[in-house]
This record gives structure tokens, C-alpha cells and sequence, in this order.
């Protein structure tokens, strides 16, 4: 957001020496000024709030408030801890990413070299109409639909990759409520974003830097590995952080699949864990005064996540920018 | 290793447009031919039919024969790929990878070939730079970034990729028109080295470089806007420039057109 105004004057043959301020522009610079001043004032109250409250309920804690598994801060005294919603969160967002970024930048190659042009226009409608999708719905569909289907999954990958630890399921009858399915959920719903920017991005690609390895006899595949992905590179980093971001404060759809628990489990597959946005939105609403300076504190290192990950891929982008298309 | 090329009743269609009409001409291995004629006559068009380059253009359609030797360019079963390993090309705008080193943008192409080896590619990205007269310059910094260069050595190193990979035929369009007067005498100094081991065609709006690089001059022309270009006449580069056959060229030439 940026206060600056635009030039008071423009160079006129009539009376070129004087500098005049029209009232327009005295209007629209105080306009300017006053929105950028007001946002910074309400992130300011915003943090001041958030960060009061967080640090009264953290000093209350009889437990620790990163180790601590359990979120009971109506006990007394009180015991609460972010460990399991941190690891949820972080666990959930991993599998949505990796499953939805191969995906995303796949389609978005689809359409800008792959599919013929009357086709790519209808697929990236239908990705939008993805977006369009209210998150409860794809709550709804997450339960009544993929939790009984992914079942078989599960025990498919329990009997063949169980050995990997991470697709071991502890009891195979139990449901697909699990911080894998909630990863799969989250996937579908950050496809959109993902492959919509990376899509913009890939169109950016100069004409003349594909045709430079078409030139040198570069197939098809060869020219989006030499040419493409390295110029669109840092743009489908940001798109994915976005798509990541999302991810990560995903509240309703992980709230109606997910089967919370206070248990800490390495097995991908099993029942158990929580996020976040989760925890809040299932306590916010018993929650006394002291419970929900709880939530406010582990909504704090949400946003603190979210930040650290925004800093990272900034770090990313920036390490490469000699190297970036942008000085070309 | 230079080629002959021979093209006979070639057009080249942009969808429903014809952008050049009919073209037949011969060049020979180890020449430079310059293309020369107003905008929009077709003969970038025509320089990229050499390659396979036009089919690129979305709804680029070529029509005749290109004959590489005794190979049709355009015969079935031919890989446009193949082509392009061929006869190599340099563009209007300097384009090395940006985001590659200057030693991996010439490797580039010899990494397409399967050269794998980094003796042999380092051998080869020095003749390279060498026969582009760039190796001086960039040789301390070949892990730096190929955009950092100016516009005239970036140039070069495209020269330099594109000669990395032994094509036998170079297409140049327009190499430098984005280039100041020096970088330019830098470019025509190399065209006339590299003519002896390449068959070169040049595009140029500049007719004294025409009149400088070359040996054989090919004036193209269109009617009106809107009409297919056609080639007017090639010739001896001297004879076009002194004494051509037909006088819309002497137009052109003498800064009489249109």
C-alpha cells in the first residue's frame, strides 16, 4: 500500500513557473494517505490485542505450552499445548502440497503447451469453478464421500507401504478421518490457486527464450525444462506458498473430516490429531474468557507459521534473482 | 559440413494468409545469402520455413520443398527436431538462457545431444566461445549468469550455442538490429569467419550490411499489404548492388520504394 501522491502539477505553457494544487488532488492524496495510515492503525490495534491476550493465557499455563499435547485450558488449573495441532497443521498442509503442486504446475503445462487451444479455455474455467466451491462443501463431500472411499486406500497402503511407517495404520477397521485424508481434502481445494497463478506465470514466458531452445533442437518437454519451468520458477513458488497459506488455516472442511484427538501419531493414516483452525472452531464456541485467550495464543503461532513459510520462499526467490528472468 | 540448400515452390501460410508465395531459390554450401526487402515481405518468415521454426507459430503451415543436400526438410517421417539440430538459428533479440551460466547456456545444446562428458564439453564450449570471439571476454566468469553480458556479447554466446552444436546450415534474423555499430562490426567480422564451415543465411534491414557479409543477395517483395511476399530476384551480392535485372530491386536499393 503505498501514500504517495501523484505530481501536483503537470508542465502547462501558460503559467509553467507556478506549482498549483488543485483541491482534487489535495482530496485524493489525503484519501490515499488516510487508507495506508488506517490499515497500518487496525494491524497495529489487531496485533496489540492478539498479543495481549495470548500472553495472558500462556502465563496461566501449568503445562507447557509447545509440549503439552492436551488442550484444557477449563481445567484448573489449566493444562494446554500446541504440540499435536502444530504437527497436524504442518503434517496436513506437507501432504496437500505435495500432492497438489506436481498436479497444479502438470495442468497449468497442459494448458499453455500441451492441449489444444479450444480445450485449455474450458479446463481453466472448471479449475476456477474448483475455487468457487464454498470450503463446507468440500467438508461435506470430505465425509459423506471421501472418508467411506478412502477406506480401501487405507488399507492398501497399510498392507504394501505399511512398512514405511508413515502408511502403517494402527487399527484398520477405524475410519479415514485421518491428517492423510484431510491432506488429500486440502489438496483439491488449493489446486485451483495453484495452478491459476502457475498458469499466469507460464504465459509470461517470453516467446523468444522457448523459441531460443526450440532453435537448438529442443523437444517439446526439453523446451519447458530449459526455457520454462526455470523462468516461471519463482512465480510457481509464490503460487504454491499461496496455495500453501490456504492450506495452513483451513478450517471447516479439516473440522468435518478430521476425527480430533489429543494424540500425537507418526502413523499418517490413524484417526487422531487436529490443526489449528480446527481446534478453534470445535472449542470457540464452550469456551470461557480464559479459553478463548487460549485459542487467541495458538492462533498467534498460526499466524507466526504462516509467516516463517512467507519468509522462507521470499528467501527462496531472492537467492535466485541474479539468475531470475527478470534482468534479461 | 556446410550444406546446400534448395527450395522449390515453397509457401508458407499463417491459417488462411499466405505469407510468402512460391519460392524457389538455391543456396550454396559455405556461402553467406543475405534476404533483404521491406517489412512484412516475408523473409523472416521464409528463414524460419529453412528450420521448421514457422510450424511453431500456431497455425504455421509450410507448403513445397527444402531440400538439405538431398534430404526434403519437410519429406514424411522427417523430425522437426531433428531439423532443428541441423540448422541452427540466432534471433532478432539476443536470448541466452537466463537463468543459466554462460558456460551452460552453450552446453545447452550439446547436453540435448546427449554430451555428457565434462572434459569433452568443456573442450567444446571453448572452441565455441573461441569461434564466436568471446572467449576472451568471459572466460575468468563462464559460471556467471549469461544475461549479464551486454547486448553484443550476449549475442556472440548465441552464436556460440548455436555453433556448439555443429549445425551445418546458421540462420541469422536480423542479428543485429538490437546491437550498436560496434557490437555489429563484432558480429559481421565473425559471419565472415564462420562462412567457411557454415552454410550462413542472413536476414538484414541494413542494406550496407548486406552489401559487407554476404555473397549472394535475395531481394523479397509484396505487392500490397495483405499480398503474399514473393522473391524478386538473387544474385551476386555485387551485381544486385550495382547492376540488378529488375528495377523494383534498384528501387529498394536506391532508396526509391514506394
Amino acid at each position: 500500500m503505498t501514500t504517495t501522491a501523484p505530481p501536483a502539477t503537470r508542465p502547462e505553457p501558460h503559467r509553467a513557473a507556478k506549482t498549483v494544487s488543485r483541491p482534487g488532488d489535495r482530496i485524493f492524496a489525503g484519501l490515499a494517505r488516510g487508507s495506508g495510515i488506517l490499515l497500518l492503525v487496525v494491524m497495529a490495534a489487531i496485533a496489540v490485542f492478539l498479543t495481549v491476550r495470548a500472553a495472558h493465557a500462556i502465563s496461566k499455563d501449568h503445562g507447557n505450552f509447545l509440549t503439552t499435547f492436551e488442550w484444557t485450558p477449563s481445567l484448573n488449573p489449566p493444562v494446554f499445548g500446541i504440540a499435536v495441532l502444530a504437527y497436524g497443521t504442518v503434517v496436513s498442509s506437507i501432504i496437500a502440497m505435495a500432492i497438489a503442486v506436481p498436479i497444479a504446475i502438470g495442468i497449468a503445462l497442459f494448458i499453455t503447451h500441451y492441449a489444444p487451444r479450444r480445450l485449455g479455455g474450458p479446463i481453466a474455467y472448471v479449475i476456477d469453478l474448483l475455487a468457487a466451491v464454498p470450503s463446507i462443501v468440500y467438508g461435506l463431500w470430505g465425509a459423506l464421500f471421501l472418508v467411506p472411499h478412502l477406506r480401501g486406500v487405507n488399507l492398501w497402503l497399510d498392507h504394501y507401504f505399511g512398512w514405511t511407517y508413515i502408511f502403517h495404520k494402527e487399527d484398520p477397521n477405524s475410519a479415514a478421518r485421518s491428517l492423510f485424508t484431510v491432506g488429500i481434502l486440502l489438496a483439491i481445494m488449493i489446486l485451483p490457486i495453484i495452478t491459476n497463478v502457475s498458469r499466469e506465470v507460464i504465459n509470461q514466458v517470453p516467446k523468444m527464450h522457448e523459441e531460443a531452445a526450440l532453435a537448438l533442437g529442443a523437444t517439446r518437454w526439453e523446451v519447458i525444462r530449459l526455457s520454462v519451468l526455470p523462468f516461471a520458477r519463482s512465480g510457481i513458488i509464490s503460487a504454491s506458498m499461496l496455495g500453501l497459506g490456504r492450506a495452513l488455516g483451513e478450517t471447516m472442511a479439516v473440522a468435518t473430516v478430521l476425527s480430533a484427538s489429543p494424540t500425537l501419531s507418526g502413523h499418517l493414516l490413524d484417526p487422531v490429531g487436529g490443526t489449528f483452525s480446527q481446534n478453534i472452531v470445535a472449542k470457540f464456541g464452550e469456551a470461557d474468557d480464559f479459553g478463548r485467550d487460549a485459542l487467541i495464543a495458538s492462533g498467534l503461532v498460526l499466524f507466526l507459521i504462516t509467516l516463517l513459510v512467507n519468509g522462507a520462499a521470499r528467501i527462496i526467490i531472492q537467492r535466485r534473482k541474479e539468475y531470475s528472468g527478470a534482468n534479461a | 559440413m556446410a550444406k546446400r540448400i534448395d527450395i522449390s515452390g515453397l509457401s508458407a501460410y499463417y491459417s488462411a494468409f499466405k505469407a510468402i508465395d512460391d519460392i524457389s531459390m538455391t543456396i550454396e554450401p559455405g556461402s553467406v545469402t543475405a534476404f533483404i526487402g521491406p517489412s512484412g515481405c516475408g523473409k523472416s518468415t521464409f528463414l524460419r520455413t529453412l528450420n521448421r521454426m514457422h510450424e511453431v507459430t500456431p497455425g504455421g503451415r509450410v507448403e513445397g520443398k527444402v531440400l538439405l543436400d538431398d534430404e526434403n526438410l519437410y519429406g514424411s517421417g522427417v523430425d522437426p527436431v531433428t531439423v532443428r539440430r541441423t540448422v541452427g538459428m540466432v534471433f532478432q533479440r539476443p536470448n541466452p538462457f537466463p537463468t543459466m551460466s554462460i558456460f551452460d547456456n552453450v552446453a545447452a545444446g550439446l547436453k540435448l545431444n546427449g554430451v555428457r562428458k565434462k572434459n569433452e564439453l568443456n573442450d567444446i564450449v571453448e572452441r565455441s566461445l573461441k569461434g564466436a570471439n568471446l572467449w576472451n571476454e568471459v572466460k575468468d566468469r563462464l559460471n556467471k549468469p549469461g544475461s549479464g553480458l551486454s547486448g553484443g556479447q550476449q549475442q556472440r554466446l548465441c552464436i556460440a550455442r548455436a555453433i556448439a552444436v555443429e549445425p551445418q546450415v546458421l540462420l541469422m534474423d536480423e542479428p543485429c538490429s538490437a546491437l550498436d555499430p560496434i557490437s555489429t562490426l563484432a558480429i559481421e567480422d565473425l559471419i565472415g569467419e564462420l562462412k567457411s564451415r557454415y552454410t550462413i543465411v542472413i536476414v538484414t534491414h541494413n542494406m550496407q550490411q548486406a552489401a559487407r557479409v554476404s555473397d549472394r543477395t535475395a531481394f523479397f517483395n509484396l505487392a500490397a499489404v495483405g499480398q503474399p511476399g514473393k522473391l524478386i530476384e538473387i544474385d551476386d551480392t555485387e551485381r544486385i548492388f550495382s547492376n540488378p535485372s529488375v528495377q523494383a530491386t534498384e528501387d529498394y536499393i536506391s532508396g526509391r520504394f514506394g
